[in-house]
C-alpha cells in the first residue's frame, strides 16, 4: 500500500509543482502582501501589518470608478449576450440551408485578436478632426446629433464598452448553445407536439429546461470572465484607463503595479483580493439560485 | 374509432448525393381497422411500420393518399386535433418533470374551454396513473423508474386525454424478456378496459402474434397481410410472411410440381390437384413432418434436442434452403424411433468420447407430410400457389 501512495504521489509531482509554484505560492503571497503596509517590491521590506491597505483601495476614487465601470460591464453584458446567444442559437437551429456558414460567421469574432476588434471599433465609434466616424455618420442620416463614443460622455464610452465585450464573448455562447440544443432528443418534440404543445411553451417548458445547464455554465463564466475584464477597456480607449473613467477592477490592480501611478504592490493585492471576493460571493450565489431552477 | 388508411402512400427524398429514386417508406397503403381492436403492424426492420405509425399519428404528412377516423378526414388535421396518444419506443418521458407533472402534460396545453382546473387534471392523472398501476410513484422522476415503469407512465400520459386511437412504437423492445411478457399481457388489459382502438408497431413476431386481433404483415413499404394472428400463420399469401412468423421459422425447399405431384428434390412428397408442371418453393411448418417408416421425404438425421414434451429433430436434405431441418415431434412418438434413440444415445456417449465430437450423422431419417402444413409458392414471385387455382376460405 504504502509504495503504491508514492508512485501515486510521483505521477502527480509534475502538476503538483507547476500548480504549487505558479498558482498557490503567488495566490498566498498576494494575500500576504495584501495585509504589509508599504511593502516595497525592491527592498522586500514593509512598515506594518494591518488593513490599511484595504482602507486606502476603498477610499480611492479611481477604485471606486473601477469598482463601478466593473459592476455595470457584468450586469449589462452577462444577460445581454447570454440572451442574444440564445436568440441566434435557437435561429441556426431552425434553418437548414446555409446552417455552416452562419454558424462560422457567427465564430469568426471569436478568432479575431482583440485589439484588432478594438480597432474597427475605435473606426466605428471614434471621432477625429476628419469624421465623427462611421455610426456619427449613420445617426445623422437619421437627423440625430453627433456623438463621441470614445471621448465624450460616460453613457456613450459604457455603450461602446458593453457593446465590445457582448460581441466578443458571444461566438462561445453560441457555439455552446448550438450545441446543446442540437443535442436535446427530437423525440421530446415529437411527444410535445402530439399533446398539442404550443411552441412558446415548448420552449419554456422542455427546451429551456432541458440546455438549463448549458446556460447556467455561461452565466457563471460569463460573470467570472466580466470581472476580470481589462483588455477590451485597453483595447478601446488606450492604457490611460483612469483618465478616461473607463478603468476596471483588474485594470487598477495593474495600474497600481505598473501604470505611471504603479509601484504599489500593496493596494494591487488589497484590489486583488477584493475583487476575489466580489466573484466568489457572486458564484456562491450562482451556484445556490442554481440548485434550485437547474433541472438534472 | 374506426381507421381507414386508403391508399396511404409515403416518399422521403433520396439522400445520396448520387440522387437517384425516392425511398417509398410506405407504398400505397389500403386497409380498415375495426373499432376497438388492438393491432399489430408486423414487419423488419426498415420495413417503414414506424412510418406509418407517423403517418396515422400526423407526426409525417402523407405524400398522397387519405387517413379516415370513421368518416373523418384526418389527412390535413394537425397531430394535437386528431385525438390520438402515441407511446415513443424511448418512452419520451420529460426528464425535469415529476411521473405527475408528465402525466398532466398534455391536459395543460387544453386551451378555451376545454381548459381544466388542476385539481381536475390531477384528478384525471390519477385516473390514468390508476390505469396502469403507477399510483405510488407519482412524485419521483423519470430517471428513478425502472425501465418498465417508465413504459406505463408514458402510457398513462397517451391515455390522459382520452384519445380515440393509441399508438404504440415498438413499446416492448427496451424491456427485458421477463418484463416484456409482463408488459404485452399489461398492454392488452389496458386496451381491453378502454376499448380504444390500439397500434402498435413491432418487429417480433411473437409479440404480434400473441396479444394482436389482427396483424398486418409489412415488407418494404408494402402491406404482404392482414389477417387474424393465427390465419396469418396458417394461411400465408407468399413466402415472406410464411417465413417471418413461427418459431423455429418455416423450413423451405427448392422444389417442382410435376405431373400432380409436389416434389422435393426427387422426393414425391404429396399429391396436388390443378396445378401444372412447374418450379417452386415448398414451405412446410415444424410441425408439418410425421417421422415414419415409409415417409417419402428422405433426409439425414443430424441431431436430436429433448425439449420434454415435444422433441426437435434436426435434419439435412440436398433440396433445402438455409442450415438446417427443424421439425417438431411429440416425444413419445419420437422414441419410437430407432435413430432418433441411437442419436440421443450418441449424444450422450459425446460427452465421454470427445474423438467422435464432429459426428453428426446418424443414418437416413424419413418424414410424411401433414397436407395442411405445407404451402408452396412460385418460384419467381414468391406468392403462394393455391391448389386447384383457387383460394382456400379463411377465417
Amino acid at each position: 500500500m504504502k509504495k503504491k501512495g508514492f508512485k501515486a504521489w510521483l505521477y502527480l509531482l509534475p502538476a503538483v509543482i507547476f500548480l504549487g509554484a505558479f498558482m498557490f505560492y503567488p495566490l498566498i503571497d498576494v494575500f500576504v502582501y495584501s495585509f504589509e503596509e508599504g511593502y516595497n517590491s525592491a527592498s522586500q521590506t514593509s512598515f506594518g501589518v494591518g488593513g490599511y491597505n484595504f482602507s486606502y483601495v476603498l477610499h480611492d476614487p479611481y477604485f471606486m470608478q473601477a469598482l463601478q465601470n466593473t459592476f455595470l460591464l457584468v450586469i449589462i453584458t452577462v444577460p445581454l449576450s447570454t440572451g442574444f446567444a440564445l436568440l441566434i442559437s435557437l435561429g441556426l437551429n431552425s434553418i437548414k440551408p446555409l446552417r455552416n456558414l452562419f454558424q462560422t460567421i457567427y465564430f469568426l469574432p471569436y478568432v479575431t485578436n482583440t485589439l484588432a476588434v478594438g480597432l474597427v471599433f475605435m473606426i466605428l465609434f471614434k471621432k477625429t478632426a476628419y469624421t465623427d466616424g462611421l455610426v456619427n455618420a449613420f445617426i445623422s442620416i437619421f437627423g440625430g446629433g453627433s456623438v463621441d463614443f470614445i471621448d465624450g460622455p460616460y453613457w456613450a464610452k459604457m455603450f461602446v464598452l458593453c457593446l465590445y465585450t457582448v460581441w466578443i464573448v458571444l461566438p462561445f455562447k453560441v457555439l455552446i448553445l448550438t450545441s446543446a440544443l442540437a443535442s436535446v432528443n427530437e423525440m421530446y418534440y415529437k411527444a410535445a407536439r402530439i399533446d398539442g404543445t404550443s411552441k412558446f411553451r415548448m420552449f419554456t417548458k422542455i427546451t429551456l429546461p432541458m440546455i438549463s445547464p448549458m446556460i447556467f455554465y455561461l452565466v457563471i463564466t460569463g460573470f467570472i470572465g466580466a470581472f476580470k475584464a481589462y483588455s477590451d477597456s485597453v483595447a478601446l480607449f488606450g492604457t490611460d484607463l483612469n483618465a478616461a473613467g473607463m478603468n476596471t477592477i483588474v485594470g487598477y490592480i495593474y495600474d497600481m503595479l505598473y501604470g505611471d501611478s504603479g509601484g504599489y504592490p500593496s493596494y494591487a493585492s488589497a484590489a486583488a483580493i477584493i475583487l476575489f471576493v466580489i466573484v466568489l460571493t457572486i458564484t456562491v450565489i450562482n451556484l445556490m439560485i442554481s440548485r434550485k431552477k437547474v433541472h438534472y | 374509432m374506426k381507421i381507414r388508411l386508403e391508399n396511404l402512400t409515403k416518399k422521403f427524398p433520396n439522400r445520396s448525393k448520387k440522387g437517384g429514386a425516392d425511398v417509398v417508406a410506405v407504398d400505397n397503403f389500403s386497409f380498415e381497422i375495426p373499432d376497438g381492436k388492438l393491432i399489430g403492424l408486423l414487419g423488419p426492420s426498415g420495413c417503414g411500420k414506424s412510418t406509418a405509425l407517423n403517418l396515422i399519428s400526423g407526426l409525417e404528412s402523407p405524400t398522397s393518399g387519405r387517413i379516415f377516423f370513421d368518416d373523418e378526414d384526418v389527412t390535413d388535421i394537425e397531430p394535437e386535433n386528431r385525438g390520438i396518444g402515441l407511446v415513443f419506443q424511448n418512452y419520451a418521458l420529460y426528464p425535469h418533470l415529476t411521473v405527475l407533472r408528465n402525466i398532466t402534460f398534455p391536459l395543460e396545453n387544453l386551451k378555451g374551454d376545454k381548459k381544466l382546473t388542476k385539481e381536475r387534471m390531477k384528478e384525471k392523472a390519477y385516473e390514468a396513473a390508476r390505469l396502469v398501476q403507477i399510483e405510488e410513484l407519482m412524485d419521483r422522476k423519470p430517471s428513478e423508474l425502472s425501465g418498465g415503469q417508465q413504459q406505463r407512465v408514458a402510457i398513462a400520459r397517451a391515455l390522459v386525454k382520452r384519445p380515440r386511437v393509441l399508438l404504440l412504437d415498438e413499446p416492448l423492445s427496451n424491456l427485458d424478456a421477463r418484463l416484456r411478457l409482463q408488459t404485452r399481457e399489461e398492454i392488452r388489459r389496458i386496451q381491453r378496459e378502454t376499448g380504444i382502438t390500439t397500434i402498435f408497431v413491432t418487429h417480433d413476431q411473437e409479440e404480434a402474434m400473441s396479444i394482436s386481433d389482427l396483424i398486418v404483415v409489412m415488407k418494404s413499404g408494402k402491406i404482404q397481410q392482414i389477417d387474424k394472428p393465427q390465419n396469418v400463420y396458417d394461411d400465408p399469401k407468399n413466402l415472406f410472411v410464411a417465413k417471418f412468423l413461427g418459431t423455429p421459422a418455416i423450413n423451405v425447399f427448392v422444389g417442382s410440381v410435376k405431373h400432380g405431384r409436389i416434389f422435393i428434390g426427387d422426393d414425391p412428397v404429396m399429391p396436388i390437384k390443378g396445378i401444372e408442371n412447374r418450379a417452386i418453393y415448398a414451405g412446410i411448418r415444424p410441425e408439418g413432418f410425421i417421422p415414419s417408416e415409409n415417409g417419402s421425404l428422405k433426409c439425414l438425421l443430424k441431431g436430436v434436442e429433448v425439449m420434454g414434451r415435444d422433441t426437435i429433430i434436426l435434419s439435412k436434405h440436398y433440396a433445402q434452403e438455409g442450415d438446417v431441418i427443424h421439425s417438431i415431434v411429440d416425444s413419445e412418438d419420437a422414441m419410437q424411433l430407432d435413430a432418433v434413440n441411437t442419436a440421443i444415445d450418441h449424444k450422450l456417449n459425446l460427452v465421454l468420447d470427445p474423438v467422435h465430437r464432429d459426428v453428426d450423422n446418424h443414418g437416413e431419417i424419413r418424414f410424411s407430410i401433414r397436407p395442411r402444413k405445407i404451402f408452396i409458392f412460385d418460384s419467381e414471385t414468391e406468392e403462394r400457389i393455391y391448389p386447384n387455382g383457387d383460394q382456400p376460405v379463411t377465417g
